[in-house]
């Protein structure tokens, strides 16, 4: 049995806020300028599975439908079409037993900012029909971090320990599926890493995990993911797979001046799938048509000096923008 | 000066963008013009009358005439016995009584003075006062016709009894209608915000997603604002009775009684106005503006119900808070007991349910 | 060299909590200059001194050749700011969003409506004119912001995380966008959480605990700390941190 399976789901909503339609699976937006479907292809959702014990991504920004994926799954709101199940139960019919089994870390770490720690603590395992002590195990090296601020109000905490403690709260009934809707967002980078520690050794006493994030380089920790974008599943694989997918060949180009490098990189016809990169720009070439040779002289002739071109293995971040580019390109 | 300008356009156009908000700010003026120019009013103005009539005889039906004929007064019943008087004021059917003398016609032609009691509701002192006014003049006038017409020198003398509250004290009037409107505004707008602020802070969506049953979050959050209100009912009375010296005339219990159950629907009420907020100050604006200045204006607590016009006499059947003070007023004031108050606890009752019944069906298991 | 921004000893305390402890530092014209620290190592509260909202305890500091302390609303006028949470107004359109701070900043009409027929062209907004900024995707009102923030041509532009969340392609154009600014003479002041945009910075600083704990070009910073990237010089340098908050 799968931890999570959702089959066909599908949700469309008009936001008459922003005067577009925005969800879940394929449906015509008009701000569609990477991803215009074709007609034939409108109304279909989105599917997937989890197994036990597993970590999967949700890895995409903003807007793409990470949250509404995960308020149907924790049976917040119901999906126009299509089914899922948690644990065996349906979303829809037996979302009671659902809500007692299931950790639900919704956005902006929902706590009560004028509870202090351990106030939100022992509220939260009321809540749930079971006390602090009963489970401690699970939380204990989550919530040792911020033990000595249990008297503190949540308001006053950094975003670091408000994420601790939220967790905590999610884990507090020892669920057997935990839904972490982008718990590293706006969280600086060595909490994040730290974060993903912790779920590692949740995932090792058999806690199934579906984590939602924006930040690519967190995509290598999951067992598997699942690009989203615009409503959409791009991909869904272990990472290594993804890699392995890429179709190009991808080098990393650096010289002395970075900014006259992209210019000149785009500037060229041959070279215009070119992306800065941090310390180096990625392009990204068809394999057979391409000479490594031809592009430093190339550059050369643009006046560049210390050219470096390595060949390497792309990231997530490089499978993620050739995906998006190549699904804009089928219409 | 030009950042002024610009800012002061982009205020404009938030405003007018923004079309719920213009709607109130251009339509309330003209609401309340017309509610104060045609429907509220003190005047005194078709005010109920019966008159009490021993035996019929050409005096008292040429008086009860006039009073009918004029604008101020509308004869709605005639009695004949003393009993029927508090029957009258009991059931609000009239506020003022017009009593004449056994044989009032005879002792008029052979003595010459005849007596005439006008028994006014001074619940209202200065509602009170106008019509007592309005009607002795019209007996004047009649006694001046009569003399004119006999050249006798007539005389009708009206003697004035002012019923319930005999120092005209206009706290008597008011302190009825500040319980019903504290304990409606208490309770409703403070129990919306209180579970709205819940979904606006994100929480309700952890307490959906447990197995926490969403009627203990109901009940967790009325109970506080109940045990509140209790006190603030406590308090008023207390003040009332110590400081403003405005008796409790009738049952003490029956006024418990239909307080808790005033309560306990303006909770509803609160719980209904959460389930479709979706933010505190959106809840806020609702309870306060909706919940206030209809119960202000349209309760009886300040603008007597009987002077506004049949459409706004029907609207203001549907406001919890008419009913409450009425029944609060019969009680302190009027001195009855249970057995008066039982449409105002019949209407309160089914109002609860009804209102218990939509939110319960309307509140949401899920998110939307 | 044209500083255009200088802070010496620089410092806030908050009570008995100092926020900002001493920082001295300076930055080019033109440069791109990276802002790095954990949350609660003081790096909001320093950029608040720095665009006038603040008044530092103790320490001086020039922005755009005006003092922070006595000349705070001559250094707003010649700065631009953007970041996540504040933005446009949802409720108007694109244009009526350009025209508000143009006119804010004091630029007369004619210039206005010249530079925002320019701009719309740049972006290839044109279409997008006359929509409400509550319709458009978070992409196109991220580099509007931007575009909005240096309008009218600030000295210093200061962005706050302004690509929380945004998807990589977006991102990527944002950055291109920078660069645009900052070869036309406009000096950049950023903070972020993805290391790999560190690396797009002439120089970086990191913040930890209130101090600077380094100050450097990128690829100064990694021989130093010997690391492969920014994201492993942020995790040695974090690591040392005290304040537990």
């Amino acid at each position: 049995m799968y931890a999570i399976e959702a089959k066909n789901l599908y949700k469309n909503y008009f936001s008459e806020k922003s005067g577009k339609f925005a969800g879940l699976g394929n449906s015509k937006t008009q701000y569609n300028t990477n991803l215009n479907s074709p007609s034939g292809d409108l109304g279909v959702g989105v599917s997937f599975e989890v197994n036990e014990g597993e970590i999967f991504g949700i890895i995409g920004p903003d807007g793409a439908g990470k949250t509404t994926l995960f308020r149907i799954l924790t049976t917040l709101i119901l999906a126009d079409k299509g089914t899922a199940t948690v644990n065996g139960f349906d979303v829809v019919n037996d979302y009671r037993e659902i809500r007692k089994c299931v950790g639900y870390m919704p956005g902006r770490f929902s706590l009560y900012q004028d509870l202090t720690v351990e106030e939100n603590l022992k509220f939260f395992a009321t809540v749930f029909n079971t006390t602090v002590e009963e489970n401690y195990e699970l939380i204990k090296d989550i919530y040792q971090q911020i033990e000595p601020f249990k008297k503190r109000r949540a308001g006053k905490l950094s975003g670091g320990m408000k994420q601790k403690l939220a967790l905590s709260c999610a884990l507090i009934h020892k669920p057997t599926v935990l839904f972490l809707d982008e718990p590293t967002t706006g969280v600086d980078p060595v909490s994040r890493k730290e974060f993903w520690g912790m779920l590692k050794k949740l995932k090792a006493q058999g806690i199934t995990i579906l984590v939602s994030t924006p930040y690519m380089d967190e995509a290598s920790l999951c067992d598997r993911i699942a690009l989203i974008q615009q409503g959409r599943f791009l991909n869904i694989d272990t990472p290594q797979n993804i890699v392995n997918q890429y179709k190009n060949k991808l080098l990393a180009v650096r010289s002395k001046n970075m900014s006259k490098l992209l210019k000149d990189l785009r500037s060229n016809k041959l070279y215009e799938n070119s992306f800065a990169f941090g310390d180096a720009h990625h392009l990204s070439v068809n394999s057979l048509e391409f000479a490594i040779s031809s592009l430093e002289e190339y550059l050369l002739k643009c006046g560049h000096i210390d050219i470096q071109i390595t060949e390497i293995q792309p990231t997530i971040e490089d499978c993620f923008m050739e995906i998006s580019r190549d699904v804009a390109r089928r219409v | 000066m030009k950042q002024l300008l610009s800012f002061i356009r982009k205020e404009f156009y938030h405003i007018l963008r923004d079309k719920p908000t213009i709607m109130i700010l251009l339509l309330m003026p003209v609401i309340q013009i017309i509610l104060f120019g045609f429907a509220l009013t003190t005047e005194v103005k078709d005010t109920r009358v019966a008159v009490l009539i021993p035996e019929n005889d050409e005096a008292t039906s040429r008086i009860t005439e006039r009073i009918n004929a004029s604008a101020y007064f509308d004869v709605v019943n005639i009695i004949h016995s003393n009993k029927e008087i508090q029957e009258t004021f009991r059931d609000g059917n009239a506020k003022l009584v017009v009593s004449f003398e056994s044989g009032f016609a005879a002792k008029l032609k052979h003595d010459g003075v005849a007596h005439i009691q006008l028994i006014a509701d001074a619940t209202d002192p200065n509602a009170a006062n106008s019509f007592t006014f309005y009607m002795q003049n019209i007996i004047t006038a009649y006694q001046q016709e009569i003399m004119g017409q006999f050249k006798n020198p007539y005389q009708i003398t009206p003697e004035v009894k002012m019923l319930y509250n005999p120092q005209m004290i206009s706290a008597f009037n008011f302190v009825p209608g500040v319980l019903g409107m504290i304990l409606i505004l208490i309770c409703a707008m403070m129990t919306s915000i209180a579970i709205v602020r819940e979904k606006e802070m994100g929480t309700m969506e952890i307490l959906l997603v447990s197995p926490m049953k969403p009627i203990y979050t109901i009940l967790s959050k009325i109970t506080p604002y109940f045990v509140l209100s209790c006190i603030n009912f406590t308090t008023i009375i207390l003040l009332s009775v110590f400081v403003l010296k405005v008796p409790i005339t009738g049952s003490f219990a029956s006024l418990v009684v239909v307080s808790m159950l005033y309560i306990f629907v303006a909770l509803a009420l609160g719980l209904l106005i959460s389930t479709f907020a979706q933010s505190q100050v959106a809840a806020m604006l609702i309870s306060g503006m909706g919940l206030m200045i209809p119960v202000m204006l349209l309760s009886g607590m300040i603008f007597p119900i009987e002077n506004m016009p049949w459409p706004l006499q029907w609207f203001s059947n549907i406001i919890p808070a008419r009913w409450y003070i009425s029944a609060v007023k019969l009680v302190m004031i009027q001195g009855l007991g249970f057995s008066a108050i039982i449409k105002e606890m019949a209407v309160l009752s089914f109002m609860a349910l009804v209102l218990v019944a939509i939110s319960m069906k309307k509140f949401k298991v899920r998110l939307e | 060299m044209d500083k255009v921004i200088t802070a010496s000893n620089l410092t806030k305390q908050f009570g008995h909590f100092t926020a900002v402890d001493n920082i001295s530092f300076e930055v080019e014209r033109g440069e791109i200059f990276g802002f790095l620290g954990a949350n609660g190592a003081g790096k909001t509260t320093a950029m608040r001194m720095l665009s006038g909202l603040s008044k530092p305890t103790s320490g001086v500091g020039k922005v755009a050749g005006y003092d922070i302390h006595t000349q705070s609303e001559l250094v707003k006028k010649n700065i631009g700011y953007m970041s996540q949470k504040f933005s446009l107004y949802d409720d108007l359109k694109v244009w009526e969003n350009i025209e508000l701070y143009a006119g804010i900043y004091g630029m007369n009409d004619r210039e206005i409506k010249e530079k925002t027929d320019k701009l719309m062209h740049e972006l290839n907004f044109e279409r997008e004119r006359d929509l409400l900024v509550g319709s458009l995707p978070l992409g196109f009102k991220q580099k509007l912001a931007f575009s909005v923030a240096i309008f009218h041509h600030p000295q210093v532009v200061f962005l706050d995380e302004p690509t929380g969340g945004v998807d990589p392609v977006t991102r990527r154009m944002f950055w291109e966008l920078i660069y645009k600014a900052a070869e036309d003479g406009i000096t950049i002041f950023v903070t972020t959480h993805y290391m790999d945009e560190a690396e797009y910075c002439n120089r970086v600083s990191i913040m930890v605990d209130g101090r600077i704990e380094a100050l450097d070009s990128p690829m100064n910073l990694k021989k130093q700390y010997g690391a492969a990237n920014m994201d492993e010089v942020f995790q040695k340098l974090a690591r040392k941190s005290q304040r537990t908050e």
